[in-house]
């Protein structure tokens, strides 16, 4: 069925166009002049100068892999993560922990955590998923390489960006 | 088997959730309730075992017809027994149908009984999911979602157990996941013969050992590891290797013996993890022997070959597939008639077909290797070739293998072509091979033969191509692809059928269903059947 849109009345004034134009000249002038003087500030200067103090707690960087305050690596290896990455990026090769090893209790850790930087798109899928408390989004962004090897974070890349997380559940600890 | 009887099964009325059905006499009323589909939870009970009745998850509400003081059924407006139920959950899986009763499996109180049984099992269990291999394939986490609570009330401290108990060479027990349904413990005694296992220590420290003197070593010892509903058997071979939900599951059959016992084959990305049993009542039932499901491992080879290879002497000094194939079947043409085949009794069918027109147009003598071993009564065949009756309905076991070999000694055979066999297996030495003018082997890793080729033809293993088999009770399974050949391997009825073209033009066979269509036609065993139609559990054919 047909359907009449009404046009809107114009009066004089909106019809002549120009005071709607003097209008926004006199907002633009306005920010000029401001900017002139010094009183906004447009662009930060990156990289000289960064927001990195000011990021907000939930902010997603690099995912990392921590280890906690008994020094033992949180991954046990489950492949969640590699599973539910929405672009794959997440490789991971499994071992069992021998007997002798202070945590052989654990059983499980990887032998090799692989994640493609190039891949990544820092959603958090893989920290919001991890039963164990071991991937964490922290808060580095700028991830940079010349080589496609190099923008492949390794397990011991990993770590290293992650650092120790104090605090974590204890869940596999000998009394359990 | 079941025995055949002149009488006729009874059959009994059974009320399930309401609904009036027939089932035979001697049914349990867990499995009725399978088949009316109704599935009731369960742990400890399987179909092919005794059902001890110790995990009570399978609890429902039974009742039995009321009857009037002349033990007639009272019955009611609907023309059906009136049914008085017993006031306490019963469990289904120890109990047979019998007329007049009446099952609910949703009742409030059923529902009631299984999160309190759910609650006790997991009292101790350590709840290591993310490091358990059964995760993604457990009965207790499935349960869990359906009838578990999201938090224990539990606040005691859990029971300590042994974990990674190496139980025999191929299954290692982690006793804290055990809930005690003593799957394993009975499949041992009753289907293996082997009483190796059993429950040891007292009340809540209960846990599953092999006798002291023992381990667990007998030949189908995994099986247990199948049928743990759980993690707590968990395969040695197969632990922490990969976790279940990225395993992609091809139905195949199993090529070790002539059993052809129906399996399934577990990969990722092109890389095989395990093999479990796929049930087939025909064939293997729900079982499969351990020296058969970890028989996989020569097919990730470093070694396998993966180019085609040319000798210099045949002039070829790149291989390319076209090359190699050209001058195999220059080499062939100049000897004909002084040709001879040992094709594989590891072949599918299809390859066969195209061995027997191979032979056919080159005038050759043709045979399989046999090859033996010692039948165990279960599953395993003594005749440890997957298609020797394939082979025999094709005409390529002919029992020349003899005469073949003479051919060589005396000279009267100048080329030989070995399809995935080493000659030197067939009574020829390696001088005797040096003599001939020319070797062809289509292979999947080096041995002797390929060794002294002049052509060697990579080839695909037995879970990279698809085709079909017959086993010696002459069922007609197919095998599917699990994962590609390595480099540029190829299957084999492709090499066979491109050697048959180099040699004499096209034969209008462009697939591996044309291939099978033209064995079908000229093969009265298989007539009317296709690839697809054999289905994943194989069709029975009547041999000649």
């Amino acid at each position: 069925m047909a359907y009449i849109v009404p046009r809107p009345e114009l009066t004089f004034k909106e019809k002549a166009y120009l005071p709607s134009i003097l209008n926004g000249l006199k907002i633009t002038f306005g920010h000029f002049k401001k900017m002139m003087k010094g009183e906004t500030k447009v662009t930060m200067q990156y990289p000289e100068e960064t927001w990195d103090s000011e990021l907000p707690e939930h902010y997603r960087g690099a995912p990392t892999l921590v280890k906690d305050e008994h020094d033992r690596e949180r991954c046990v290896a489950c492949q969640l993560c590699e599973f539910i990455c929405p672009p794959r990026a997440i490789t991971i090769k499994p071992m069992e922990i021998p007997a002798d090893d202070k945590f052989a209790k654990v059983e499980k850790r990887p032998a090799e955590f692989e994640i493609d930087m190039i891949r990544c798109i820092y959603c958090g899928m893989c920290e919001e998923v991890c039963p164990e408390q071991a991937i964490f989004l922290r808060k580095d962004y700028a991830i940079t390489g010349i080589t496609r090897a190099e923008m492949v974070h390794d397990k011991a890349k990993l770590y290293e960006l992650g650092g120790v997380f104090k605090g974590l559940v204890h869940k596999w600890n000998p009394e359990k | 088997m079941s025995t055949e009887t002149a009488a006729p099964v009874q059959m009994i009325n059974v009320q399930i959730d309401g609904v009036w059905l027939q089932f035979p006499k001697g049914t349990r009323v867990i499995e009725a309730c399978r088949q009316a589909e109704k599935l009731i939870p369960h742990y400890c009970y399987h179909p092919k075992l005794t059902s001890p009745g110790n995990c009570r998850m399978c609890l429902v509400e039974l009742g039995s017809p009321k009857m009037t003081p002349d033990r007639k059924p009272i019955i009611g407006a609907d023309g059906k027994p009136e049914i008085g139920w017993i006031p306490r959950p019963q469990i289904s899986c120890a109990q047979d149908v019998s007329e007049g009763m009446g099952i609910r499996t949703n009742s409030p109180m059923v529902l009631e009984s299984r999160k309190g049984v759910m609650e006790f099992l997991l009292i101790n269990h350590p709840l290591d999911c993310p490091i358990c291999d059964q995760a993604g394939e457990c009965k207790l986490q499935e349960f869990s979602v359906d009838h578990g609570n999201a938090s224990s009330r539990f606040l005691e401290r859990k029971v300590k157990k042994p974990k990674s108990v190496e139980l025999g060479p191929r299954v290692t027990l982690d006793a804290e996941r055990c809930i005690l349904c003593t799957r394993c413990i009975r499949f041992m005694k009753e289907v293996a013969n082997d009483d190796v296992l059993g429950i040891v220590d007292r009340g809540t420290f209960n846990s599953i050992a092999a006798h002291p003197d023992r381990i667990l070593d007998h030949n189908y010892s995994l099986n247990t590891v199948d049928i743990c509903p759980v993690g707590a058997l968990t395969s040695s071979d197969f632990r922490f290797k990969m976790r279940v939900w990225f395993l992609k599951d091809t139905s195949t059959v199993d090529v070790n013996c002539g059993t052809g016992s129906n399996i399934t084959i577990s990969s990722r990305e092109n890389v095989i993890y395990r093999i479990t049993p796929r049930d087939n009542e025909a064939v293997n039932g729900c079982w499969l022997p351990d020296s058969h499901r970890l028989n996989f491992k020569f097919v990730s080879s470093p070694a396998r070959l993966t180019l085609p290879e040319v000798r210099p002497q045949l002039g070829g000094e790149k291989s390319s597939w076209q090359q190699a194939l050209n001058l195999a079947a220059e080499a062939l043409k100049r000897n004909a008639g002084r040709v001879a085949i040992i094709a594989s009794g590891r072949a599918t069918n299809e390859e066969l077909f195209l061995v027997k027109r191979l032979a056919t147009i080159l005038g050759a003598k043709v045979d399989i290797l046999p090859r033996t071993g010692e039948a165990d009564g279960m599953l395993i065949a003594a005749d440890r070739n997957p298609n020797t009756t394939g082979a025999k309905l094709l005409g390529v076991a002919t029992g020349q293998l003899a005469q073949i070999v003479a051919g060589v000694k005396d000279g009267s055979i100048s080329a030989l072509i070995a399809l995935g066999e080493d000659a030197t297996k067939a009574g020829l030495t390696e001088e005797d091979i040096a003599k001939l003018d020319t070797i062809i082997a289509a292979d999947i890793l080096p041995n002797k033969t390929t060794a002294k080729a002049d052509v060697v033809l990579p080839a695909a293993a037995w879970c990279e191509k698809r085709g079909s088999m017959i086993n010696l009770k002459s069922r007609l399974q197919r095998l599917n692809r699990a994962v590609v050949a390595p480099g540029s391997a190829r299957d084999d009825w492709e090499i066979l059928r491109d050697l048959i073209l180099a040699i004499n033009g096209s034969n209008g066979l462009h697939n591996i269903d044309d291939v099978f269509k033209a064995m079908a036609q000229e093969t009265p065993a298989l007539a009317g059947l296709t690839l697809s139609r054999i289905g994943d559990l194989g069709v029975d054919i009547t041999l000649p």
